[in-house]
């Protein structure tokens, strides 16, 4: 049996403040410092259709992205396999119908990821602007570790 | 009298909002309304132009590459910067790359559900597709035993209550017109899209280092690190390999996207006479072959009226016909300004929000105009203009299409249909065709220029004190794309941006006049103002880069009926 391969992506567009708060959370996860050969960390930017190849066939997929739950800004949110697709239509994630539509083709293909998580993080300010929110940006490290303790639970 | 409204579900590149009246079964008046990048400007105002690339290509959700390509090209055209040649190569092979891939997913995934019906192909007979489909084309994979295989698969899928992708299609309207069997082989060629399109992806990650969002730019250039027998950079195997997915995107797009384009085109031959709109067309040239950007291996240019004889080219990056014929009018948008409409050197962007003012302002689009006259941009646009300027390759391929189209129509194909929604779809098939043959020669460019010995990537800029302007332009896949840039000793100034669906998505110019959708909508039959499935297919055949759904709104007590698919 070959190796595992875990995907981890943050989507956003980082010009829109808080919306951006996936591709920051990568950006930290790559500067953290954690190796390991099966996981790769991917800045999914804006434009989930341009990553259906990098997606096919991966075992298991961890998306972040900034999701309106009507938490307080800032607090995290986890969804899981059938949840995601659910949470990214209802829960009026920025890019609902990009990434929602990829994992609906992936199913389509039959190559489908085995398990996908979804970590949303709640915005404040959605207006144009390259930086984070203070409650967003404070919520950066624990988004990190709660990123990476996901990684071990999935790949012990 | 009836009014829909479709209205935006994401707010990555802002909303696009279309609203109809519809009187006795036909659109009778339309408006575009939109909200994108407001405010750009401002965080690009004060940067370094080098820098500005990296930022304009997050600005679309869907369209990254192009607002790189366009971002640079101003800066170099502002500094009057050669290219070398190997740039412009590697450059042009993403270009290509990146339209042949937004084309094939235009087509199949975002607008082929307008037309074919999924849930009818459950009851077709495989046998009856497959000589159907063998006899359109020596395509391999339209065998009984595939298409058999599909249908399991799609029953699967919809047994299985995950119509996901497919949930909100307008199954059973009386709009859709096709056998079962041909909505099974569009189906079939649905799901090997999934599969081809990513190797045009492979193609922009290969050369940009990343997908999506390129990392392989700069003012002056690429930072394509090339060695031929290196494993770690731009090598001769990695060019193997890409030549490789050309080969294969070469046979889909020929053997399959162009020709399900004319059997759908050929069964829907009465949408050749809906969606004609604007017949003012403006393309770019783009593919620049030398470090100048005065030879192109598009041609571009504008067509007054419809009328190809009228062409008038534009001639290289530095064509002042082009640059001094574009300005932006806000007399219907949300801006402040109410004089004449402004150069983009001069834009300005400060918001008046007044609600949506059927008379007034309606929209945070600026309406464009050329030469003070809206224009309809977009692959039709290239086509005409193709045509217009004796182009061997666009000739070719429009010619193969208005055959095979007559054949099956049994009718003859004059140039003026192109003017329809469903020319807009043949116009967009028959444009991928030529960026397959672009890709095919930039790569056997590139390689012999390397093998040359030339392995230059790159011109350093260097700033002047004091102001100067420059303008890029790229053919982009909606169409004419132009970044607008002012440099005041070394740093950004002012920045705009006027883009394909801000050229199509117009509202009315100062002169009142519809934009190009809003034009293009007026007379569209509308079946059932419940499920406005062809105003959709109006709307789709230009690839708006924003996605809409649809409120029914009934005019006398503002109730939304209904919503629609993206």
């Amino acid at each position: 049996m070959s190796t595992p391969r875990l995907l981890v992506v943050g989507f956003g567009n980082i010009l829109l403040g808080d919306e951006g708060i996936g591709v920051r959370a990568i950006e930290a996860l790559q500067a953290s410092g954690f190796v390991d050969p099966r996981v790769t960390f991917i800045d999914g930017g804006t434009s989930a259709m341009d990553l259906l190849d990098t997606l096919a066939g991966v075992d298991a997929l961890v998306l972040i992205d900034a999701v309106r739950s009507g938490l307080a800004p800032g607090e995290i949110v986890r969804y899981a396999d059938a949840a995601v697709p659910v949470a990214l239509r209802m829960r009026a994630s920025s890019h609902q119908a990009g990434i929602a539509e990829v994992l609906a083709s992936l199913v389509l293909m039959e190559q489908a990821p085995g398990v996908v998580v979804l970590i949303g993080v709640e915005p404040l300010v959605l207006e144009m602007g390259l930086t984070l929110s203070p409650p967003v940006a404070a919520a950066l490290p624990g988004l990190v570790t709660m990123v990476l303790e996901e990684i071990r639970r999935l790949l012990p | 009298m009836t009014r829909i409204t479709i209205d935006p579900i994401t707010r990555i590149e802002g909303h696009l909002r279309i609203d109809c009246e519809i009187d006795n079964g036909h659109v009778t008046k339309a408006w575009a309304s939109g909200q994108m990048w407001r405010g750009v400007e401002q965080i690009l105002r004060g940067r370094d132009p080098r820098d500005a690339w990296t930022i304009t290509q997050r600005i679309c959700g869907v369209c990254t590459t192009v607002h790189a390509i366009a971002s640079v090209r101003a800066v170099e055209n502002a500094l009057n910067l050669e290219i070398p040649l190997n740039a412009q190569y590697i450059r042009n092979m993403i270009v290509a790359a990146h339209a042949i891939h937004d084309h094939i997913v235009h087509f199949y995934h975002l607008s082929a559900l307008d037309w074919v019906d999924i849930v009818s192909a459950l009851r077709a007979d495989p046998a009856k597709a497959s000589a159907l489909a063998e006899g359109l084309s020596a395509w391999p994979r339209n065998s009984r035993h595939e298409f058999a295989a599909v249908q399991e698969r799609l029953q699967r899928f919809v047994g299985g209550g995950q119509l996901g992708v497919f949930a909100n299609g307008y199954w059973g309207h009386p709009a859709m017109k096709l056998a079962p069997e041909v909505n099974l082989l569009a189906a079939a060629h649905y799901l090997q899209a999934l599969e081809i399109q990513r190797k045009a992806n492979k193609i922009v990650g290969a050369l940009g280092s990343k997908t999506p969002h390129i990392q392989n730019l700069a003012v002056g250039g690429v930072t394509n690190p090339i060695a031929l027998d290196s494993q770690s950079v731009l090598s001769m195997e990695r060019l193997l390999m890409i030549k490789a997915h050309i080969d294969e995107l070469a046979a889909f797009v020929n053997q399959v996207y162009l020709v399900d384009v004319c059997a759908i085109g050929a069964f829907y031959a009465d949408w050749t006479a809906h969606g004609k709109g604007v017949v003012d067309y403006l393309c770019v040239p783009d593919m620049p072959l030398d470090t100048r950007g005065e030879t192109f291996a598009m041609p571009g240019g504008y067509i007054p009226g419809g009328d190809v004889a009228a062409y008038h080219p534009i001639r290289g990056f530095h064509d002042p016909y082009f640059r001094e014929g574009v300005a932006e009018s806000v007399k219907h948008a949300w801006y402040q300004g109410d004089g004449k409409p402004l150069h983009p050197y001069r834009g300005e962007t400060v918001p008046n929000y007044t609600d949506f003012v059927d008379n007034g302002r309606y929209s945070w689009v600026k309406a464009p105009t050329f030469y003070g006259k809206p224009a309809q941009v977009g692959p039709l646009a290239a086509v005409l203009c193709g045509v217009a300027a004796g182009h061997a390759p666009t000739v070719r391929h429009f010619n193969r299409v208005v055959e095979t189209v007559g054949a099956l129509a049994k009718q003859k194909i004059p140039l003026a249909a192109l003017h329809s929604t469903i020319g807009r779809h043949a116009a967009r098939a028959v444009r991928c065709a030529v960026m397959v043959e672009n890709l095919t020669h930039n790569w056997q460019l590139l390689v012999d220029n390397l093998a040359k010995g030339d392995l230059t990537t790159c011109n350093k800029p260097s700033f002047p004190a004091g102001e100067i302007t420059g303008v890029g332009f790229h053919e982009a896949p909606r169409g004419v794309l132009s970044h607008w840039v002012v440099i005041r000793d070394g740093k950004i100034a002012n920045y705009q941006a006027v883009v394909p669906t801000t050229w199509n998505a117009a509202p009315r110019n100062d002169n009142d006049e519809p934009g190009p959708y809003e034009s293009a909508l007026v007379n569209t039959p509308v079946a059932n103002p419940e499920q406005p499935l062809e105003v959709l297919r109006t709307v789709h055949s230009f690839d708006p880069c924003l996605a809409c759904a649809i409120h029914l709104v009934d005019k006398r007590d503002g109730r939304v009926l209904g919503i629609g698919r993206s």
